[in-house]
């Protein structure tokens, strides 16, 4: 693929809100999960909750969109001069030059399952001040992105599950390339919400604990909430010195299972390979390796098996989900963001709440921080329904 | 910024057609109403099982994979090709109606337990999921919302990537309804998928060419006003003009409805 040119980045999850805070936070392996306390959930488990959301407000005339997810996403607009940048955007290539595309799993169902409490006793009906278009609906995170800018570009969500907001890139990446946009703002929103506390619970995939990615005795996830945003845009032909670039990109299906990875990490196997195919990179130019690592003992172990069968026992690895919990439909624009930072700080961030790694996966598992130069680094993302997606990043010099 | 990208043009050649919406069981009497040949007639839809998943998950489906896998397979099979090889787009409003449903009475009653099969059904991608099991294919999927722009999407999606080095793609887009109180507030009536069996190249398969470029013109509306309706119920029926022009065989351009100020004009040549 033609690199794309991140132009700007942001993130905000339970570690901070932007990316001074979060890289502080993965320096001093601060774990951002907290016993979970939202809404009226009763559940024996952790959430990684991002702070200062309900005081978040919408401008008066997004008032439509407000739900949790929404206010997520502006918190997370409003972080690290992003706006600004995507301001500086539209000036120079125009509103309709702009696509956008974000990810999301649940968008903002919180507000329906909060409109169903309060159905009319006798017709059942909704309260009226519920708005399905421009809350729950799936499009509603992208819509609001896109109306916050004024941009009028192509929009769309994408909605795969846990690969959802890597999986952008690579809708960006092809609209830029073939031409009918210059740029795009992608990222993930997804927030706390019943559906998926309830859900994970009855799949028994929720841990009791701060989650344990890649651990021996791991036994589940925690969920957390996350928004990330990136401007992504046609890369120069020769980028200047430190340009934060995507590079490649694979993205793949299972073909097994709705809700179980393939056993052996197939799908996820072929993304990776993929990625590396359209970087023109072999496996020993990947410096680092944010695994899903979503600490569920199936998901762990068929990502380790491929990512031991692709790059052996030497590449570092680590899951930053000890540190966020696993932020679903935001987790790919999350963890590449931290990806961003990693390359940026010269700094590899170790897995955090893991006690024993698994032997039983040979890969070499980072327990430790470590400052090193990194220059290429690859993002695994994968989702229920067997979506599965890869992202490359790297530094121009 | 580029100062020819304002005209870019997308193309794309149609090789298979699979359609199944109320009053229309599959493309060809589609077509028939589409050109003339047959007065509409609205009738609600009847979805066929998933037969080509294992039993086992085709108990599991609901009326949204029922209808993606039905209208793809259709597409697929017109056009004669594999579909354990083929990317593809699926593109939908909403995940299955009835499941949302079912999950937040229960979230909102005394007993929260929901069903692991309603959690694993209620993602946006389980057409998808669900088409890679019963196909075997490991090819991407992308799955994409755009509330009323969704079939907008999904084929500015597929020409994109037939655009960046992909031979052949479906698109698969499909609508199904929500029962109460959601259909009050989301008035999908039924269930309405069409599905596009795209190439990069023309081949003998070849029934259309479409060259899509952005506009900012208002949309196509069909004469028929049953039919216009029909478009205008579901987000996947805003590409009829196009199915339209299609069976007609004729050269001409159609506007699709997409996102408010932002519409696809399609220059449509026949192959036939």
């Amino acid at each position: 693929m033609n690199p794309l040119l991140i132009t700007s980045y942001t993130a905000a999850s339970c570690i901070g809100h932007g990316l001074s805070p979060s890289l502080d936070a993965l320096r001093k392996r601060h774990c951002g999960l907290t016993p979970c306390n939202f809404e009226t959930a009763v559940i024996d488990t952790y959430v990684g909750e991002v702070a200062g959301v309900d005081q978040e407000r919408l401008p008066e005339t997004l008032r439509a969109f407000d739900c949790r997810n929404n206010r997520l996403a502006q918190l997370g607009l409003r972080q690290d001069h992003f706006s600004d940048a995507v301001h500086d955007a539209i000036r120079r290539l125009g509103a309709t030059r702009i696509a956008v595309f974000i990810g999301t799993s649940t968008s903002g169902i919180l507000q329906t399952e909060l409109a169903y409490r309060r159905r009319d006793p006798l017709s059942g009906r909704l309260p009226a001040d519920f708005i399905y278009p421009s809350t729950q609906n799936t499009f509603s995170a992208a819509d609001f992105v896109r109306r916050y800018f004024d941009l009028l570009g192509p929009a769309a969500a994408v909605s795969t599950a846990c690969s959802s907001s890597a999986k952008v890139f690579a809708s960006a990446a092809r609209l830029i390339e073939c031409g009918l946009v210059d740029a795009a703002v992608v990222g993930g929103v997804d927030s706390l919400c019943l559906t998926t506390l309830y859900g994970f619970g009855s799949l028994e995939l929720t841990s009791s604990r701060p989650c344990r990615p890649f651990d021996a005795e791991r036994d589940g996830v925690s969920i957390g909430e996350a928004a990330a945003f990136f401007l992504v845009e046609r890369a120069p032909a020769k980028p200047v010195g430190d340009s934060l670039l995507l590079l490649g990109i694979g993205e793949s299906s299972d073909a097994y299972h709705m809700s179980s990875p393939h056993p052996d990490g197939r799908g996820a196997h072929q993304a990776m390979t993929q990625a590396l195919a359209s970087a023109h990179l072999a496996p020993e130019a990947i410096d680092y390796i944010n695994l899903h690592g979503t600490a569920t003992p199936s998901n762990d172990a068929a990502e380790g098996k491929a990512v031991a069968t692709l790059f052996g026992a030497a590449t570092p690895c680590s899951s930053t989900k000890g540190a966020t919990g696993h932020t679903l439909g935001a987790a790919g624009g999350l963890e590449a963001a931290i990806c961003a930072l990693a390359l940026r700080n010269g700094f590899l961030p170790g897995g955090i709440n893991t006690g024993r790694v698994d032997p039983a996966l040979p890969i070499s598992y980072r327990l430790d921080n470590r400052d090193q130069p990194l220059r290429r680094v690859l993002s695994n993302s994968f989702g229920f329904g067997g979506t599965n997606c890869s992202l490359i990043l790297g530094l121009a010099s | 910024m580029n100062a020819s990208a304002a005209q870019t043009t997308l193309t794309a050649y149609i090789e298979g057609i699979g359609l199944l919406a109320p009053g229309l069981a599959d493309w060809s009497q589609a077509r028939a109403v589409l050109v003339g040949d047959a007065p509409y007639v609205a009738a609600p839809v009847v979805l066929p099982s998933a037969i080509s998943l294992p039993p086992a998950e085709r108990r599991r489906v609901g009326r949204s994979v029922k209808l993606a896998l039905a209208v793809g397979h259709a597409a697929i099979a017109a056009a004669g090709l594999d579909a354990a090889t083929l990317p593809t787009v699926f593109a939908a409003s909403e995940a299955d109606g009835y499941n949302c449903h079912d999950i937040c009475a229960v979230l909102a009653s005394d007993d929260r337990q929901i069903s692991p099969t309603r959690f694993h059904n209620s993602v946006h991608n389980a057409a998808a999921g669900y088409w890679s099991i019963a196909t075997g294919a490991m090819a991407p999927a992308a799955v994409l919302c755009a509330f009323d722009a969704s079939f907008g999407a999904g084929l500015l999606e597929a020409l994109a990537q037939l655009a960046t080095g992909t031979a052949h793609c479906v698109l698969i887009a499909h609508d199904t309804d929500f029962p109460e109180p959601l259909r009050s507030v989301r008035p999908v009536p039924d269930a309405f998928g069409t599905a596009l069996a795209l190439a990069a190249q023309p081949s003998a398969r070849s029934l259309a060419r479409i060259d899509l470029r952005l506009c900012h013109e208002a949309p196509d509306r069909l004469a028929d006003t049953a039919l216009d309706t029909l478009r205008l119920s579901y987000p996947a029926a805003r590409g009829l003009p196009l199915l339209q022009a299609v069976a007609k065989g004729n050269n001409g351009r159609v506007v699709l409805d997409y996102l408010g100020d932002c519409a696809l004009a399609l220059e449509i040549s026949s192959c036939r």
